[in-house]
């Protein structure tokens, strides 16, 4: 049950920007602009910086429906995923996506655990302004995201083929607050 | 110095928002919304709520910038915004605010946190559901702000007397049509 009276059977944060979409629009704009408009970072990299930072806060609903969707978006690389979630140290993704994954971490911590050797790292492993940039915002964006779906404790379902079906929905059409997901 | 290279004679979000546009517009409108917008809670007690999150997260910039701005609209001093952070329990405040106050807190650990007793106890006092759902998400949302303005090491005033002044401003202006370099 939901700390607050969200439509029954309707999953995590759907529940709450069905409840309150005057805030769900702008969410929903700033999710679209952050992981699927422009950026030097791919799809797939941007979602699993997301699902690595859900994950590190324990919230599984945004970690199971984000790292869906960096399997869909990884597509025949989609162990990656996986992998990365288990052990950033040793999974199969570039120096460059490792040193942002660092940064994304500390974030997750708080901003103030990130050091100026955290970004000259990134930097030495070919990161700009504007990767730097976007892996923070991903990173505060998403604690934002975790702590209000488990805030106020909306329906995690905890069958794995609803986020399949999720994650396929996430890559193709990104994120609209009209649509489902 | 920031970490990316931003204008330095823009303080705190500002720098960053004069940086990416395109993220600021929806973290902007957000913030209108929950901070501004047609309310049962009012403007003065949402920023108090904003500026309690931005100190438990330590967040120099954000905790002055909203402290101005809820001095402004609750009429009250620094003193009276010191002793919420030090402690809200024994301020002067109404317990439904300090109850909303302790749910903003334990969303500040964690959304996991926030327990059906605290829940529970907001509602005795008169909280209703809008109430508690925009509680959490304020709250929410300046874990993001502080997070972003932090983790990219901008820099920000010192004077604290330099918020009281911007707040009024910020008051007055609000958020929708926020331009940095104002």
């Amino acid at each position: 049950m939901a700390h607050i009276k969200v439509p029954e059977g309707v999953p995590g944060i759907r529940s709450l920007v069905v409840f309150r979409p005057e805030t769900g629009t702008p969410l929903y704009e700033l999710a679209q602009v952050l992981l699927r408009k422009e950026s030097p970072l791919s799809t797939a990299e941007r979602e699993l910086i997301a699902a690595y930072v859900s994950s590190l806060n324990q919230c599984l609903f945004c970690t199971s429906s984000h790292a869906a969707a960096a399997r869909e978006l990884y597509g025949d690389d989609r162990e990656t995923v996986d992998k990365t979630l288990k052990n950033v140290d040793n999974a199969p993704i570039g120096p460059k996506l490792r040193a942002l994954l660092h940064i994304a971490g500390k974030v997750q911590q708080s901003g103030m655990a990130v050091t100026v050797q955290d970004i000259a790292e990134a930097r030495r492993q070919g990161s700009g302004d504007r990767e730097i940039h976007d892996t923070v915002l991903i990173a505060a964006t998403f604690c934002m995201f975790n702590r209000y779906v488990d805030g106020l404790a909306s329906w995690t379902p905890t069958d794995p083929e609803v986020y399949g079906e999720m994650g396929k929905r996430l890559a193709e059409h990104g994120y609209q607050p009209t649509k489902k997901d | 110095m920031a970490h990316i290279k931003i204008n330095e004679t823009l303080p705190g979000i500002r720098g960053l928002m004069d940086f990416r546009p395109e993220t600021a517009k929806p973290m902007n409108d957000l913030a209108e919304i929950l901070l501004r917008g047609d309310n049962t809670l009012s403007r003065g007690d949402r920023e108090l709520i904003a500026t309690y999150v931005s100190y438990l997260n330590g967040c120099f910039f954000c905790q002055n910038a909203h402290g101005g701005i809820a001095q402004h609209y609750l009429q009250c001093d620094l003193n009276f915004i010191d002793g919420i952070k030090e402690n809200y329990k024994t301020s002067d405040i109404p317990d439904k605010l300090k109850a909303l106050l302790e749910i903003a807190a334990s969303v500040q650990k964690g959304g996991k946190n926030v327990t059906g007793e605290e829940v529970g106890q907001a509602r005795k006092f008169g909280a209703t559901e809008m109430e508690i759902h925009d509680t959490v998400l304020i709250s929410a949302a300046f874990c993001m702000f502080n997070r972003y303005v932090d983790g990219l090491g901008t820099s920000a005033p010192l004077d604290r007397n330099f918020y009281v002044e911007r707040g009024k401003q910020r008051a007055e202006e609000g958020y929708a049509n926020f331009n940095p370099n104002n």
